[in-house]
């Protein structure tokens, strides 16, 4: 990376190609994601119901916070859910999608079905999931205790009901989804580690093991990078599944939920919400910015 | 480097060491096999599972029970949920939508990704962290002065017939790619840095533009990480529904997520109908990764410039 | 759809640069096919259309919405332009709808749920409707669809009674009867349970079916205007008067359904339908569209058991759906003209047609066509002082679901913590009925 082009050497022409291929996206981004953030941000200073226009709205400093400290119950569930969705998201999807991708980027046969079926959760829409997760989880309809025989009376497994296991059930059908996710960007990344480098390592003698541990993941770094923010974005963005289920509630909220209870609605609570929703955004950025930084920075100075 | 002469030392080299490591690596591969195709199996089975419930009626479902066999079996949810939803209009609707919202996505990106990632501007760290943050955001959390947004620019109304960006194809369109090449150009800039930096000197010596070594030195390199991205993108585009719901209220213009919702009322819900149609909304998902699956399989091609 | 297919395939076969260019070919033409594609639904600006936002696409009340319009371009020469969206869809981005380009008139619900949207001048009041169709409503209706400005703002149209619904067959089998107080009601859950069923049919994983359960308790030991203050105001939570509510409603928890919170309410019905369950406390309208074809006459349904004499059975939960006027429609006269026209016995009764889970609201139906069961609701609802809505469209929409479902599932799994739960409830309410709107 040491002989990435200086700025200094650029032509006009080539400056100003540079500024428009980067000029536009910034300027898309920043009107339709940042602005409306950044007013989000102002607005979880407010009461509004989001009706009308802005002489509806009365600011209130910092009361939204303190009640959602204070008086909202479902706040520390759903901060207390958010982060064992991202500590299981870290332990299972992570490793085993590297696994996979790892195993499937060797050129076996049938590599291509194995792939499309591990991907396929993927792409299935929030319908279909929730529907299946009612089918197998589902105290008396579902797969899992008509085969155990746990349909009738006490000896019923509350998959979906009991707060202290349904988060669970989520969580597996989470993996089951987010595996494909990581596999799929861990094989893209594989593509670029220099086949050659491996053919070396194996001439030499190195075993898959040491081949991956001092080839391969060395050349991973930067789809790590990748890996590591997808964890944590889809952990604290996790919503769809368990929307379906019952909407987020008794033993299922979380954070992205509780903004969209109280944003989308028939009555918004928008400021509220806003609230609610910066407070994921600045948890969000404690875990991914400094990462960032120092691999940013890291990344400049070689 | 072609693809022949990349893999024939990995060919020689299994064939120069002796019989224990090739029965050796014979069996690990018959273990790897059943591995993969035991967690494909694991995978599948609930996709299979609600494949057959769609096939049976809901009165035989309710009769029986979900965990049960016997009664009708056919494609009757098929047709149904085909002709009840009025499949057809909402798929058109959803490829106006994805497609131009893809395509723009991944271009925009890529523009972004190569500039900070084969140059080395000050202001590249602080935009690629722009670009990666703005995706952490909630989308709820934009949409309320988004939508406010929306209800203030005007559209020629050959543009839209709402004559606003708010209940118009291009808003949806817009708001997709600005929410999504964030992620898109943190990837591609990733990628883009492990492609050597040699292809930077050779496009100064050879006193290309700036524009040629984007886009016919780096971009045909990119073609793994696009085809990857394009799945994703697809896929999440095209199953979108909330943008959708709250940014078109024209019912007959949303798209193909929310006419599954048309098959639910305000009670009453039969979940083997939705199963069937969810099944046939999956399948342009499907067949757009298996279409661009090879684009990231073989990815061989990357070799071109260290020969 | 063929050109857009063909474009797939040209991402995966051709090179890079093709498929990018056919891209930006495809970006190109989006605002074009756009413009194809959203002629599909005119606005309609002539006197003799109506735009009309519907809640109901899935096909049983579209089609019956259908052909009521069609009938009303013959009766009154007026066509209704009709916007078609998802019952959940349209409920939640009711305010985003009312501040875009709503149609001219829309389906809507009654209560406080109406008063709302009134409040933030989001609505056309109807009046000039009233002048019209006033004499086939009774004044519990007229009550129902007044904002609090004293305008009328709603034309009703159907609604249905919640009840404690059984299976005749499997109550004549047992030999069971309908109880009327409250230490019959929990005599006869013994002996279900004694009898190996389960004896009230209760699932609440969608969260909202528990709230007829706290409605019918609150009116019936703390009375209608207790309940409907506690409902339009929030002050009320925090007191002796709604723990002993919770606590009642404690005693019937062990006759519940096990695995209650992890089951929908259809779910529930099965059990009552395959008579595995005894009775089940529900809304007709859902538990009509169980019990269809040979089961509908099985149906049958007693009023919620009396608690406190001085109340006895005084009040029935009765949810009422209508229509209401967007605030600046575009062809008001023609939007009078329909609601004038909904807001009759006629108009309902071809709507109703052979619709068993719902009764009209107008006087002068003709009951001959009735089920059973309909005709047993229109008892019921008769017999009654007051008619509440249900707790959603009784309170406001900002509380309701956001603070009272989580609230009633920790009871439901708690239900030693009444004190903290209706603490909370409190604190939440009141910081709620602070903010403004």
């Amino acid at each position: 990376m040491t002989t990435r082009q200086r700025g200094r050497r650029l032509s006009a022409r080539d400056r100003t190609t540079l500024t428009l291929m980067a000029g536009v996206p910034t300027i898309l981004t920043v009107a339709l994601v940042w602005l409306p953030a950044l007013a989000s941000v102002v607005l979880s200073f407010a009461s509004w119901p989001g009706i009308g226009g802005v002489q509806n709205i009365h600011w209130v400093g910092l009361q939204n916070y303190r009640d959602i400290f204070s008086i909202y119950p479902p706040f520390h569930p759903a901060l207390e859910h958010n982060l064992l969705w991202l500590v299981v998201f870290f332990c299972v999807p992570a490793p085993l999608g590297l696994f996979l991708a790892v195993q499937l980027d060797k050129q076996i046969r049938f590599s291509r079905l194995y792939q499309s079926v591990l991907f396929m959760p993927v792409v299935l829409s929030l319908a279909l999931v929730g529907f299946m997760t009612e089918l197998i989880f589902s105290p008396t309809q579902g797969l899992i205790n008509n085969l155990t025989g746990h349909t009738q009376g006490s000896s019923v497994i509350d998959w979906l009901g009991n707060p202290n296991l349904n988060i669970w059930a989520v969580l597996v059908m989470a993996c089951w989804r987010q595996t494909g996710y990581v596999m799929i960007m861990y094989l893209a990344g594989l593509k670029s580690v220099d086949p050659s480098l491996k053919e070396a390592a194996s001439l030499d003698g190195a075993s898959g093991w040491q081949t991956f541990r001092h080839v391969v993941w060395p050349a991973l770094r930067p789809i790590n990078v990748v890996v590591l923010v997808i964890t944590v974005i889809e952990s604290l963005r996790a919503f769809d599944i368990v929307y379906v289920i019952n909407r987020g509630t008794d033993g299922l909220e979380l954070l992205s939920v509780l903004v969209t209870d109280n944003i989308i609605g028939e009555a918004s609570r928008i400021g509220f919400g806003s609230a609610l929703a910066t407070i994921l955004l600045v948890i969000s950025m404690a875990f991914i910015v400094p990462y960032l930084v120092t691999v940013f920075r890291k990344d400049s100075r070689t | 480097m072609t693809t022949s002469l990349l893999s024939s030392p990995r060919r020689a080299a299994s064939e120069r060491d002796g019989a224990k490591p090739v029965r050796r690596t014979r069996a690990a591969r018959i273990a790897l096999h059943v591995f993969l195709a035991g967690t494909c199996l694991v995978w599948i089975a609930p996709l299979l599972y609600a494949f057959y419930t769609a096939l049976r009626p809901y009165a035989d479902t309710q009769r029986l029970g979900y965990v049960s066999v016997g009664g009708h079996y056919g494609f009757g949810n098929f047709t149904a949920a085909w002709t009840q939803a009025q499949l057809p209009q909402y798929f058109l609707n959803s490829l106006i939508i994805t497609v131009p919202a893809l395509v723009l996505t991944l271009w925009l990106a890529s523009m972004v990704a190569f500039v900070v990632s084969r140059y080395s501007f000050r202001i590249n760290v602080a935009l690629l962290m722009l670009f990666t943050a703005g995706n952490l955001l909630p989308q709820q959390a934009l949409i309320t002065p988004l939508y406010k947004l929306y209800q203030l620019v005007p559209l020629p109304t050959w543009l839209a017939s709402s004559g606003k960006l708010d209940d118009s194809f291009v808003g949806l369109i817009l708001v997709h790619v600005a929410f999504q090449t964030g992620f898109c150009a943190f990837v591609m800039s990733n990628y883009m840095r492990t492609l050597p930096a040699e292809l930077g000197e050779a496009a100064i010596i050879d006193g290309a533009s700036s524009w040629r070594y984007y886009w016919q030195i780096i971009m045909p390199l990119c073609r793994p990480v696009l085809g990857a991205l394009a799945t994703l993108e697809f896929t999440w585009i095209y199953n979108d529904f909330f943008w959708a719901t709250v940014l078109m209220q024209t019912g007959a213009n949303r798209p193909i997520t929310a006419a599954l919702n048309n098959l639910s009322g305000e009670f009453f819900v039969n979940n083997n109908l939705i199963s069937a149609a969810a099944l046939m909304v999956a399948v342009p998902t499907l067949v757009v990764f298996f279409a661009l699956q090879k684009q990231f399989v073989s990815g061989l091609t990357l070799g071109s410039a260290k020969g | 759809m063929a050109r857009s297919s063909a474009e797939l395939d040209g991402l995966s076969r051709r090179s890079l640069l093709r498929f990018a260019a056919l891209g930006a070919g495809a970006a190109g033409l989006a605002p074009f096919l756009a413009a194809c594609a959203s002629g599909g639904t005119t606005t309609a600006t002539d006197a003799k259309t109506v735009t009309f936002g519907s809640n109901a696409a899935v096909p049983e009340p579209k089609g019956a919405y259908q052909s009521l319009f069609a009938q009303a371009k013959k009766d009154i020469g007026l066509g209704v332009d009709v916007n078609w969206v998802d019952h959940n869809t349209f409920q939640q981005n009711i305010s985003t709808y009312l501040q875009g380009n709503p149609q001219d008139v829309f389906n809507w619900f009654a209560g406080e749920r109406m008063q709302f949207f009134a409040g933030q001048g989001l609505l056309h009041e109807v009046d000039d409707v009233w002048a019209t169709i006033g004499a086939n409503y009774t004044d519990a209706m007229k009550a129902q669809s007044k904002g609090s400005d004293g305008h009328y703002y709603f034309v009703p149209f159907d609604y249905y009674p919640w009840a404690v619904y059984y299976s005749k067959s499997l109550w004549q089998a047992k030999g069971y009867t309908e109880p009327t107080t409250w230490d019959e009601f929990i005599a006869l859950a013994k002996k279900m349970k004694s009898d190996s069923l389960i004896p009230i049919a209760f699932t609440d994983k969608d969260g909202w079916p528990a709230m007829g359960t706290f409605d019918y308790l609150n009116m019936r030991m703390n009375g209608f205007d207790f309940h409907i203050n506690l409902m339009r105001k929030g002050d009320q939570w925090n007191t002796p008067q709604v723990k002993a509510v919770f606590d009642q409603w404690a005693q019937l928890l062990p006759y519940y359904s096990p695995g209650a919170l992890g089951l929908t309410w259809q779910e529930g019905a099965q059990q009552l339908l395959g008579q595995q369950a005894g009775m089940m406390v529900l809304g007709l309208d859902q538990i009509g569209t169980i019990f269809t074809g040979a089961k509908a006459a099985d149906l049958g349904f007693f009023a919620f058991p009396e608690i406190d004499p001085q109340h006895g059975q005084d009040s029935v939960e009765a949810p009422i759906d209508g229509f209401m006027m967007s605030a600046s429609p575009k062809n008001h006269t023609g939007a009078v003209k329909l609601l004038q026209y909904l807001g009759t016995a006629k108009s309902q009764q071809f709507w109703l047609g052979s619709n068993p889970a719902d009764i009209a609201t107008a006087n002068g139906v003709d009951t001959a066509k009735y089920t059973q069961a309909q005709t047993a609701s229109v008892a019921l609802i008769q017999k009654a002082a007051n008619i509440s809505q249900f707790m959603d469209r009784d309170t406001r929409p900002d509380f309701a679901d956001p603070v009272m479902i989580p609230a009633i599932q920790q009871f439901l799994n708690n239900p030693g913590d009444v004190g903290s739960i209706i603490s909370s409830i409190d604190k939440q309410a009141k910081s709620i009925w602070a903010s403004n709107g």
